[in-house]
């Protein structure tokens, strides 16, 4: 396989890294309890994965450990199969090769452990339910029987049970003030947080999420990456995420997944998301661009998903005219400068540094 | 119309007068169970906006009563024929995928307009049927037979049994088909169970409203009921409690008047959907409208 060799130096850096995530679990135990009453199993492993769809190979050689409490992004240019990464976890897609285990099993038998948001949906403004009945929809939407939640098929005691259950789904995303208005009157942060609460429903231990962020505006996109963060860390659910811009959840991550054509790289963002790593997985010069607040801007390469312009304006722009193009990179630097502000420069960005975020960002959450 | 049909100063003797016409007491049966069922079943189709299916499903009908009526048997089962098939052929030709319901209106107006150029075959055919046309189209309640009750009765109730075994999985994939979906919910299934459905319901409603009228009965009630609510159980109720009073109004208006039924059924129904409307929009004016303007503010 060609792309050994980025996928083997970071296979070597996390063998490094082994000794110090091991004390920080120490750590973390202190103050969280990790997998309680759970088998003592990674929630996502992925060996040497690949996926092919259609003969062709979209990316290879994956080595992924997620445990309990992770927030991973899923990183990668457009078209490189990011959501069949998604499928392949679900279960919906097999891996054409190597091993596949979520929650220790094979994937899609997992079931109700698993908590899905799929790639962005919003709700037509004239759909007249409210958001927690859609949050109700993701604890028992799938039984048959009467069609109305909240109405007496079950005793009271169960009933009351699951009604708990929504409200406290829903009073984790902050989403109280709205749960009850019609969903599509909600503005799409609202419904994303909604949506969050729907897959948070059941307790998974595993969220996936299909970029969640896209389509919200920049506001939105902080404060709900805050709030994944947060609940990875206080629910001790580990969450995939799919990312096409990595700046807004840089501060929160664990570890990326950098996906490319035929190959793939992973470990702690520091380690994927520089020049020497990016170069190699694709083959061709990449740079990575640090602005002076601490977003990270890739030029070059066959494409730039981690800046959060719009996506199709993106794949107009060649790799090496970005390169010298200033007004491209300054441009992002400056629209994100407003929000970004709490993304430490230059300060190592794995679970520790984020213990220490400042509260502002989570006070956008509380809105 | 019977001369002493018209109201007097005593509606109570009016009424008494009414119900013991044994035809007016049996339109009132029939009423009532097509009133039920067209709420249930046309809540979910105001959900999933299926309006327009809803609306070739219906049209099916006036080709199968004629054909009936040609033929020589009972219009029921024209109605039900054709309206299941009708359903049935758009369930089949329908291509599953992304958007699936949402994106077969090109085929629904195909059968749409196949279905009224039989229609109007049929009436063709059979010459001198043009009085009954205006029936098949805009509704009748009169000549409704106790064995017609019962077959309204039995369908809509295997009908409203189906909907309550599916109702939740339905609402799921209605509302949110993608993770419906990955929890394993057969929407596709559904859907094209929902179809057939609605298309007995459709064989229902047509023969009280009239195959142009379904809607009366079908969207109007339901569209009324999410207009005022958007918690699923209150407006599924009051979708039915608005079908009730729109059908026994509407019989009772056009047993002491000229007009037809149809024309009634649709008045009180469309008077129910714009007092609706402006209940949303003082609600929204009281309620929302200090948020929203406080929104606004803190955002631009």
């Amino acid at each position: 396989m060609e792309t050994m060799t980025a996928v083997d130096a970071v296979d070597a850096v996390n063998a490094v890294n082994t000794d110090s995530e091991a004390a920080a679990a120490l750590l973390d135990g202190a103050s969280r309890v990790c997998n309680a009453g759970n088998e003592p199993v990674a929630v996502v492993e992925l060996r040497g994965a690949s996926a092919s769809v259609a003969g062709r190979t979209l990316w290879g050689g994956v080595d992924l450990t997620v445990e309990c409490g992770e927030f991973v992004a899923v990183l990668g240019p457009n078209g490189v199969g990011k959501s069949t990464l998604v499928k392949v976890l679900l279960g919906v897609l097999p891996a054409a090769t190597g091993e596949v285990r979520v929650l220790g099993h094979r994937p899609g038998t997992a079931g109700a452990q698993i908590g899905y948001l799929p790639q962005r949906r919003s709700f037509d403004a004239s759909l007249r339910i409210r958001g927690i009945d859609v949050v109700r929809l993701g604890l028992d939407g799938d039984r048959w029987g009467i069609p109305l939640p909240g109405t007496g098929r079950f005793g009271g005691a169960k009933r009351r049970e699951a009604e708990a259950r929504v409200r406290e789904a829903i009073e984790l995303v902050g989403a109280s003030a709205y749960a009850h208005r019609a969903i599509g009157e909600c503005s799409g942060g609202e419904q994303q947080r909604l949506l969050i609460a729907q897959a948070l429903v059941r307790k998974p231990r595993l969220l996936v999420l299909d970029e969640p962020l896209d389509s919200l505006d920049l506001p939105n996109q902080a404060s709900v990456a805050a709030l994944i963060g947060r609940i990875s860390r206080s629910e001790d659910v580990a969450v995939v995420m799919v990312a096409h811009d990595v700046n807004p959840i840089l501060p929160y991550l664990d570890r990326v997944v950098y996906l490319a054509d035929g190959g793939a790289a992973s470990g702690t963002p520091e380690e994927v998301i520089t020049t020497e790593t990016l170069s190699k997985l694709f083959r061709t010069p990449v740079e990575v661009l640090r602005a002076s607040d601490g977003r990270l801007v890739v030029v070059g390469g066959p494409e730039a998903p981690v800046m959060h312009s719009d996506r199709h304006a993106g794949a107009l722009v060649g790799g090496d005219r970005r390169a010298t193009d200033g007004r491209v990179t300054d441009g992002r630097a400056a629209d994100g400068r407003a929000m970004d502000r709490r993304v430490a420069d230059g300060r190592a960005m794995d679970r520790r540094a984020t213990d220490r975020r400042p509260a502002g960002s989570e006070a956008d959450d509380a809105r | 119309m019977p001369a002493d049909s018209g109201l007097s100063w005593n509606l109570l003797s009016d009424i008494d007068q009414m119900w013991k016409l044994d035809s007016m007491v049996n339109a009132y049966r029939a009423g009532t169970i097509v009133a039920v069922l067209a709420a249930v079943v046309g809540w979910f189709v105001v959900l999933r906006r299926q309006t327009f299916v809803a609306h070739t499903v219906s049209l099916a009908g006036f080709p199968g009563a004629a054909a009936a009526v040609f033929l020589g048997v009972s219009a029921s089962w024209g109605y039900f024929g054709f309206c299941i098939g009708a359903a049935a052929v758009i369930a089949a030709l329908a291509r599953s995928g992304k958007g699936g319901m949402a994106e077969e209106s090109a085929l629904t107006g195909i059968v749409q307009s196949f279905t009224l150029a039989c229609g109007m075959l049929f009436v063709a055919l059979y010459k001198g049927f043009l009085n009954g046309v205006n029936s098949l189209l805009f509704g009748s309640f009169l000549g409704v037979t106790p064995g017609d009750i019962a077959v309204l009765a039995v369908v809509a109730v295997v009908v409203l049994l189906a909907m309550a075994l599916i109702g939740r999985p339905l609402l799921f994939a209605s509302v949110d088909p993608a993770v419906a979906d990955a929890r394993g919910v057969p929407s596709r299934t559904l859907s094209l169970l929902f179809l057939v459905l609605l298309g007995a319901t459709a064989a229902e409603v047509s023969q009280i409203t009239g195959s142009l009228l379904v809607f009366a009965l079908l969207v109007m009630p339901a569209a009324t009921a999410q207009r005022i609510t958007a918690r699923p159980g209150r407006s599924l109720v009051l979708s039915v409690v608005f079908a009730l009073a729109v059908t026994w109004f509407g019989l009772g208006a056009a047993y002491f008047s000229p007009y037809p039924i149809g024309f009634w059924i649709t008045t009180f129904a469309f008077g129910c959907y714009l007092l609706a409307n402006l209940y949303g929009f003082a609600a929204r004016w009281r309620g929302a409208g200090r948020r929203q303007v406080a929104e606004a503010l803190g955002v631009s």
